[in-house]
């Protein structure tokens, strides 16, 4: 009786041992079969900011931020960074890129103002935890979506999400004195509610481009469907170095970074330009 | 039965009181006159739907047109009633018409003593800039 329970004991351990196990595998394996580039149906929005093109204190940028802020009814809660709701907004270069441990940077690069917004991440580690599903990636372009009607306030996706891009309406947005009268008719949220970028899905759906990428006058921020060869974000990037934000975390944003002016590039690989020229000449 | 004559006057006090909201409403004449709605002061005589529906069911519609445009980036509706296109959008397209949500939404509200939660968010044309 005694050996046959420790038989059944073992064999139950066991059995829960395998079973625990070969989850794990399945899962490590579906994880980095998940960082694969964007699948080629549908469109896949992304943006190109090119921080050449800014400088510090640049009125450009407070002039697309507050184009953001007024688009989409953005309570000022700035005097207290715990209320602040931000949908797009700047960080120093170092800072926002910290993880690429740039060191000794050009200390022109080093604070340069850098805007940061929502990166509609192709693996979004905030829609996995939403329990209400009110965070979503939508299948037909790629934008990490909000549905406010959905959100009960849990804040795990502001946990989840490694950009810092999302923010928590501790007040009743309404409260904030630039929304007294709001400056659009875009809805606002209410208390306990979370909020972020959305790509202007109201305006891509009108084909708009978002407010943010219409303030800009010079391709400072640009927009566009990753799936489309042709377009110019693509054309950009084959043209480009560009960075993303911590990349190494296999979320796959989607909004790239220029930094370097391409000559610094072209020195770096002389070899391929060398190449195309004795080809055009022969 | 001891004591029937208390028992069945405290009863009798009991049914009175117990009822009272109701001989209240029915002797003092305290409910209102159902509200008159103001119409659309546009020009516009049709609804997206039929009348009755809208009186009724307008909750339900105005939660599909929730979920198409938020959930399913569907933003057009088709009218079942007159087959036009409209945007899905309470403060775009049902405000157009009923531009005075005090006078329209409010007032059966109100009457009703139901209080629904949409313009918590959703902005009332006139009261932005």
């Amino acid at each position: 009786m005694k050996s046959s329970r420790r038989r059944f004991l073992k064999f139950v351990g066991l059995s829960a041992a395998g079973v625990v196990g070969s989850t794990g595998v399945t899962r490590t394996v579906r994880a980095v079969s998940e960082h694969e580039p964007p699948a080629s149906q549908g469109k896949r929005w992304a943006m190109v900011i090119d921080l050449r093109k800014f400088s510090k204190d640049d009125a450009l940028i407070d002039k697309i931020i507050s184009a953001c802020n007024t688009a989409h009814n953005i309570p000022d809660f700035s005097d207290d960074p715990k209320n602040e709701v931000k949908w797009i907004w700047t960080e120093d270069f170092e800072t926002a890129f910290h993880s690429q441990e740039f060191h000794f940077i050009r200390e022109d690069l080093k604070d340069k103002p850098t805007l940061l917004l929502c990166n509609h991440c192709d693996n979004p580690p905030c829609t996995r935890v939403c329990p209400t599903e009110a965070t979503w990636k939508r299948e037909s372009d790629g934008v990490v979506m909000m549905d406010w009607h959905r959100c009960i306030g849990c804040r795990y996706c502001v946990v989840a999400c490694p950009y810092g891009s999302r923010s928590f309406n501790w007040k009743n947005p309404r409260t904030a004195s630039n929304l007294a009268n709001p400056p659009s008719t875009y809805p606002t949220r209410m208390r306990g509610v979370v909020e972020k970028c959305t790509f202007c899905d109201e305006r891509l759906a009108r084909g708009q481009q978002p407010a943010c990428v219409e303030a800009c006058s010079n391709d400072e921020m640009v927009f566009g469907d990753l799936n489309d060869p042709g377009s110019k974000v693509r054309q950009i990037l084959a043209e480009h170095l560009a960075i993303r934000r911590k990349p190494e975390l296999g979320t796959q944003p989607e909004i790239y970074y220029i930094v370097e002016d391409p000559r610094t590039l072209q020195e770096v690989a002389p070899a391929v330009e060398v190449f195309e020229e004795e080809g055009g000449h022969a | 039965m001891y004591d029937a004559s208390k028992i069945v006057a405290g009863l009798a006090v009991f049914a009175v009181l117990a009822t009272s909201p109701l001989w209240f409403n029915a002797l003092s004449n305290a409910s209102p006159a159902a509200p008159a709605l103001q119409l659309p002061t546009n020009g516009s005589t049709e609804c997206v739907e039929a009348t009755d529906y809208m009186r009724t069911s307008h909750m339900a519609l105005l939660n599909r047109w929730r979920d198409e445009v938020v959930r399913d980036d569907i933003r057009t509706y088709t009218s079942e009633l007159s087959g036009k296109s409209y945007t899905m959008s309470l403060t775009g397209t049902c405000l157009d018409c009923h531009s005075d949500k005090e006078k329209f939404c409010d007032a059966c509200h109100t009457y009703s003593a139901v209080d629904p939660y949409c313009w918590d968010c959703h902005v009332i044309p006139e009261e932005a800039k």
